[in-house]
């Protein structure tokens, strides 16, 4: 008989028309990392609100060390010490650590704050998980990494014995998601039982000790991650086999579609410089990759390539043509493509239709307009096209509100609309991020096929495996600058990883300075 | 294209819906008040609010004269929202119009046409100035339109008080707080009737409420039919995307500004050439721009629904007066802001009305999902 510290049974909870959660069971032990694992959409969600008492469910159960419980809101579940570190981090940017840490649990007397017990509380337990933060820092200064850790000490301060992570990595670097494994380790062999939401199969395998798979609201299975693989878990996610390996055919490299001289872009968030004098090329015919963490000056650079943001010096060259100077539409006309960072805030408008939304970077052009009216029909019949042609899902096709999509499908009709623009470059930042391993391999597929076809790609990307994966080529941005060159074949995750956390540009310094001297 | 059509015409229905649900709603608190006031005579104080607009040919020309420049100012206001920018200083911009109309048409002796044109004018420069400020500085409309209200209503004052010739003593009439008699000083800057006011009997009929209609229907082809419709709304819905796109999103905000503020302007040149209204110098800003809001909001900034909210409101302005003695008229005014709170509140109702239909759609896609998981499960279990 083994002991369950939280248990959820023949869950069922039915949304007007749809079903998120159907007869699904899953069993916390004590002490275990769990990992839930599932598509977007897959009622991973659902199910972890329905823990948290933000859904009552149809039917099912819910117990805990045995007994059965009703949580009906989240006061019940922090009352059983169940705590949650969403996604989206619920800090106080203007608060200090401490203050965001104790918010709601206020230590006080009379009505006076008595932070003193508190911050021994804090540091304790910050001593104890090895999760360092700065008690006084301000949130809006400290990394994301930090951030994430003082969500983890909210949870610890409140006495939570259930821990509910969801998509903890999504936001870190690969050295920030190892010091969270370990911490991760470290809560579960305090006793503190872990529920640990990702789509990332790596983590499941090198973290967790069991993991509950759903797919499309039902229960797959759950399995000992130690008795199985990681083609095996993506099987039962997908319902079938993911090529993890993407497919390129040989391509002659072209001439140079996009030459970058000693760009310097002033950062809009700080004084200094956001990129500091970069230069590099891509030719016809390859996938030149950015790496780099989040926040070393990829995004800048992007947004001053595609004209969004000024540049303070440097040059931009376009098949020949300097375009330092061009708007950003003249620079869409003259062959690049966009896909941007933030799907729904720069992507899509979503309040506007598919089809419209397919227009966006077209509108003005003869075919879809004549004297300032819009061509309803064609509009209408190229959307029709491109969702065919990209297999964008939408419940009423062309009229389908973009919001009303999944995040899948609007990345997919971002990328359509992009690619199918025909591009001399396509520029794409981050296009899997919070995507599934389905669409992730979809939209691989699509940028795969613009290389092949002898176009130029340029893609920015924080997550390791698609940086090796799909790239020809590989810079490492690192603090505005380009820190290093690579070709995939030869190097390691580890090699690069190192780069991109700076490590690799203090090692090649000394090392030119060695030289020198 | 049939499609769009017909999805369109639901997405219609429903504001249309929510809005008649909010009106009916605050009627019956309508009734409620006037109970509480009065309760003998409160259903016939219903009866004049509901049915009064319609008694005569006169009273409906009531409507009409008071609905044409109603629906200009909700139309201001509408646009400007479309482009995701609030436009609360309609009041000062239509000021401006009726000021530049009566002095084109007093002070100038300009036909009327030449003087509406002049009015547009005064509007858009109005609205613009705080389009640029806002396109070239951010700096939020909402506040420098409550300012130009202030600043428009005394530089309109002072300019008035100091041209003899554009007020009535000039023209030989008592007051000098007051413009001219446009039948005194300038018979041709009078709106035509083209016999409108013979077949309604009424002075206050005149061709108005054809002019604003039309202007309705223009604003509401080019919000919803012209690539620069697309562009407003893109860059009122997602300012970042439109960027992204290459759209010019200040020029937008800026060109925005200008056009509601134009309306604004009509508004003004039209309620002050009808021959029937006089400007009194006062120290009021005009109700008329902020009327605009709730019209704006009534039709959910669509344009055409634009002129029904503003004939309703209008209608039920005239069903107030004509409650009168047995109530105060100023009645009719916490009914419209009971109507105006619920009509904030037809945006949920809307949400509502469309929830419900979605939900309906996504049982039959999920139904045909469903299908499709025991299909995959059965070839699993294979």
């Amino acid at each position: 008989m083994e002991d369950y510290v939280i248990e959820m049974l023949n869950i069922t909870k039915t949304f007007p028309g749809i079903k998120a959660n159907d007869d699904i069971t899953l069993r916390l032990k004590k002490g275990e990392i769990h990992a839930l694992l599932g598509e977007n959409g897959a009622g991973k969600s659902t199910l972890m609100s329905v823990l948290f008492g933000l859904y009552q469910p149809d039917s099912g159960t819910i117990k805990k060390n045995g007994n059965i419980v009703k949580i009906s809101n989240p006061n019940d579940a922090n009352d059983l010490n169940i705590g949650m570190v969403h996604q989206h981090f619920k800090l106080v940017e203007i608060f200090s650590v401490l203050d965001n840490i104790i918010l709601g649990v206020e230590p006080n007397k009379l009505g006076f704050l008595t932070k003193k017990e508190a911050r021994k509380k804090v540091v304790d337990l910050s001593e104890k998980y090895s999760l360092s933060v700065e008690p006084d820092a301000l949130i809006e200064d400290i990394s994301v990494g930090m951030q994430q850790r003082v969500e983890i000490l909210k949870m610890l301060y409140r006495d939570n014995e259930i821990l509910i992570f969801d998509e903890p990595t999504a936001v870190l670097t690969p050295q920030e998601i190892k010091e969270l494994m370990s911490i991760m380790r470290g809560l579960a062999a305090e006793g503190k039982s872990i529920l640990f939401i990702t789509h990332k199969l790596n983590e499941i395998m090198e973290v967790a000790d069991r993991c509950t798979v759903l797919r499309k609201g039902k229960f797959v299975g759950t399995v000992e991650v130690s008795l199985t693989t990681k083609e095996e878990l993506s099987k039962m996610m997908v319902g079938r086999q993911i090529n993890f390996k993407v497919e390129k055919e040989n391509v002659a490299l072209g001439k140079t579609v996009l030459k970058v001289e000693n760009v310097t872009v002033a950062s809009r968030l700080h004084k200094n410089n956001a990129v500091k004098g970069i230069s590099f090329e891509v030719k016809e015919g390859e996938i030149v990759c950015l790496a780099g963490i989040e926040g070393n000056g990829q995004s800048e650079f992007v947004y001053a390539l595609t004209g969004i943001e000024k540049i303070s010096s440097g040059k931009i060259t376009l098949c020949g043509t300097d375009i330092t100077k061009a708007s950003i539409r003249e620079r869409s006309k003259s062959g690049i493509s966009h896909i941007p960072e933030d799907r729904q805030k720069f992507g899509l408008v979503l309040d506007y239709s598919l089809a419209a939304n397919l227009e966006l970077q077209r509108y003005w052009e003869p075919l879809f307009q004549k004297g300032g009216f819009i061509k309803f029909k064609a509009v209408n019949d190229y959307a029709e096209r491109l969702i065919k042609l990209y297999d964008i899902r939408s419940g009423q096709g062309p009229e389908t509100i973009a919001r009303s999509m999944s995040g899948g499908n609007q990345q997919k009709a971002i990328l359509a609309r992009e690619i199918d623009k025909n591009p001399q470059l396509l520029v794409a930042i981050q296009p899997t991020r919070g995507l599934d391993v389905g669409a992730i391999e979809n939209i691989h597929s699509h940028i795969v096929k613009q290389r092949d076809s002898g176009k130029a790609v340029l893609l920015v990307s924080l997550e390791l495996d698609e940086v090796m994966n799909v790239s020809d080529r590989i810079l490492v941005m690192y603090e505005g600058k380009i820190v290093g060159e690579f070709n995939p074949q030869n190097t390691t995750v580890e090699e690069i990883g190192l780069y991109m956390a700076g490590a690799g540009d203090k090692s090649k310094n000394t090392q030119k300075g060695g030289e020198a001297g | 294209m049939k499609k769009i059509k017909a999805f369109f015409k639901k997405r219609g229905v429903a504001s249309f819906t929510a809005s008649v649900i909010s009106i009916i709603i605050g009627m019956i608190f309508g009734y409620f008040l006037l109970l509480s006031f009065d309760s003998t005579n409160a259903l016939y104080g219903l009866k004049q609010i509901l049915f009064a607009g319609f008694k005569s040919p006169e009273k409906i020309a009531k409507v009409l004269y008071q609905a044409a420049p109603l629906m200009m100012t909700g139309l201001s206001v509408g646009f400007a929202f479309k482009t995701g920018l609030f436009n609360i200083g309609a009041s000062g911009q239509y000021l401006m119009g009726a000021a530049f109309a009566l002095y084109t048409g007093i002070v100038l002796q300009q036909p009327w046409w030449v003087a509406m044109v002049a009015a547009a004018l005064g509007g858009a420069i109005w609205g613009s100035i705080p389009g640029l400020c806002k396109a070239l500085f951010n700096v939020n409309e909402v506040i420098t339109s409550i300012m130009f209200n202030w600043i428009g209503l005394f530089a309109v004052n002072l300019f008035l008080s100091n041209t003899p010739k554009i007020l009535a003593d000039y023209y030989g009439a008592a007051n000098p707080d007051r413009t001219a008699d446009l039948s005194a000083a300038n018979v041709k800057a009078i709106i035509p009737t083209l016999g409108l006011d013979k077949l309604f009997g009424s002075t206050f009929m005149n061709i108005s409420i054809v002019i604003t209609s039309v202007i309705a229907i223009i604003a509401f082809i080019i919000i919803s039919k012209t690539t620069f419709g697309y562009e407003l709304k893109a860059c009122g819905l997602n300012k970042n995307a439109s960027i992204y796109a290459g759209i010019n999103a200040k020029r937008n905000i800026f060109l925005s500004m200008l056009i509601s503020g134009s309306f604004a302007g009509i508004g003004g040149g039209i309620y002050y050439l009808s021959g029937t209204a006089q400007y009194t110098i006062e120290k009021v800003l005009l109700n008329m721009g902020f009327n605009g809001i709730p019209v704006a909001l009534l039709a959910s900034s669509n344009p055409i629904g634009t002129i029904f909210s503003a004939l309703f409101i209008s209608y039920i302005q005239v069903g107030g007066d004509a409650m009168q003695p047995e109530f105060a008229k100023e009645i009719i005014d916490i009914i419209i802001s009971v109507i105006i709170y619920l009509s904030a509140f037809s945006l949920l109702i809307k949400g509502l009305i469309t929830r419900q239909r979605k939900s309906k759609k996504i049982i039959t896609a999920v139904q045909d999902e469903e299908h499709d998981n025991e299909v995959n499960k059965e070839e699993g279990a294979k």
